[in-house]
């Protein structure tokens, strides 16, 4: 790879390659602040890599590859590069991490304890966590969340927040524009922007937070608390991990004792407010 | 009526756990895990680790719960003993 930069997100070591400059380049923009790590060795790697030599410099287009690969991935615009980028270090850990449950849920952290919050896309997690992040919150990530299998620790994972869509308005009006990456309109998931986390939750993410509050959002409807039960919350977190089958018992042991533990509840929100305010509803009860 | 006979898996191979009304099982020897309902967990809780059939079970269920005696019992025990057999929990012995 011509270029390539190491960033440490969490517990995961990156090494990104990519035949083109720009990528790496917002890339080094966006991750300023995480610790690089040049000495160890990388967790997962990345490389975005044009489809033939001449497609470098003539319409270029960003293949994404790595230590794991998804065939049938559309290669997109160089103008994308970043967002391959982030696909393809989300496909790196969805695929490939073993050390803890991956969970495809965002998570905050408020005095050594943590909300999870897990739902599809258009749940409105990220945007949740995102909110929770400039509200004198801990964002541990918009994404990915970590168990450890061992403590039942819930792990940060405070990658750049993906912001989509009416969410971009919502938080370019609350933070510094100096934090706030390209916007990337017309994407398959239509604009994405990029918020770089507050300096604190960047250098706090490799402190654990025990998990008190598990979450699943659904943005639309009137505000509404559903009490999930613990069968229900297990189904529905085995189905948000990619490596839950991979880990065997020890990914068992992790969510057993997760939905033994944390209550959770569904919450239906119309808006980011009446959302917040729900998260800090149940916060109260669950840490009291 | 045929009244198969089944054995359940060993304890060591499987970890239960139960989460409110429903139960994980992981299954070590294939590591899959299974969620059950009642009367699952009571029925491989019940064989132990002996050769069981519907029969010898409804009288062992029938210790521990209200249950109406009777050919009625020994079928849906029956039944549940053949899914128990395809989720591979208990097999033929």
């Amino acid at each position: 790879m011509r270029h390539s930069t190491r960033i440490t997100v969490g517990p995961v070591r990156f090494r990104i390659g990519s035949d083109w400059r720009a990528p790496i380049a917002a890339l080094e923009t966006l991750y300023a602040d995480y610790p690089g790590d040049p000495v160890r060795p990388a967790d997962a790697t990345v490389r975005l890599f044009a489809a033939r030599p001449w497609r470098r410099w003539l319409r270029p287009s960003v293949h994404i590859g790595g230590d794991f690969i998804v065939p049938d991935a559309l290669p997109l615009p160089l103008s994308m590069g970043l967002l391959a980028a982030e696909m393809g270090m989300n496909l790196q850990v969805a695929l490939g991490w073993r050390r803890h449950l991956l969970l495809h849920a965002s998570a905050a952290a408020r005095d050594g304890r943590s909300v999870l919050m897990s739902g599809i896309s258009g749940s409105g997690k990220s945007t949740l966590a995102a909110l929770l992040g400039e509200s004198g919150w801990r964002l541990m990530g918009d994404e990915f969340t970590m168990i450890d299998p061992g403590s039942g620790d819930a792990l940060a994972f405070p990658r750049a927040v993906s912001l989509k869509n009416e969410a971009i308005g919502e938080m370019a009006a609350r933070v510094d524009a100096a934090r706030l990456g390209p916007l990337l309109s017309g994407t398959p998931k239509g604009d994405i922007q990029h918020l770089i986390p507050r300096p604190e939750a960047v250098a706090a993410m490799h402190e654990p937070a025990r998990p008190a509050l598990l979450l699943f959002p659904r943005f639309g409807d009137a505000a509404a608390i559903e009490r999930i039960g613990e069968g229900e919350a297990f189904v529905r977190l085995t189905e948000a991990s990619t490596n839950y089958t991979a880990l065997g018992e020890a990914g068992f042991g992790a969510l057993t004792r997760l939905v033994r533990t944390v209550p959770a509840f569904g919450i239906s929100y119309p808006d980011s407010a009446a959302g917040l305010a729900l998260v800090e509803e149940l916060w109260a009860e669950a840490v009291s | 009526m045929a009244d198969p006979t089944f054995r359940a898996a060993p304890a060591e191979a499987l970890r239960v756990e139960p989460l409110g009304e429903v139960t994980a099982i992981f299954d070590r020897r294939s590591t899959q895990t299974h969620l059950v309902v009642s009367p699952l967990p009571e029925i491989l809780a019940a064989m132990g680790g002996e050769a069981c059939n519907a029969s010898l079970l409804a009288m062992r269920l029938a210790a521990r719960f209200d249950l109406p005696d009777g050919a009625e019992t020994r079928a849906v025990l029956s039944e549940r003993l053949r899914e128990l057999a395809a989720l591979g929990l208990v097999e033929p012995a």
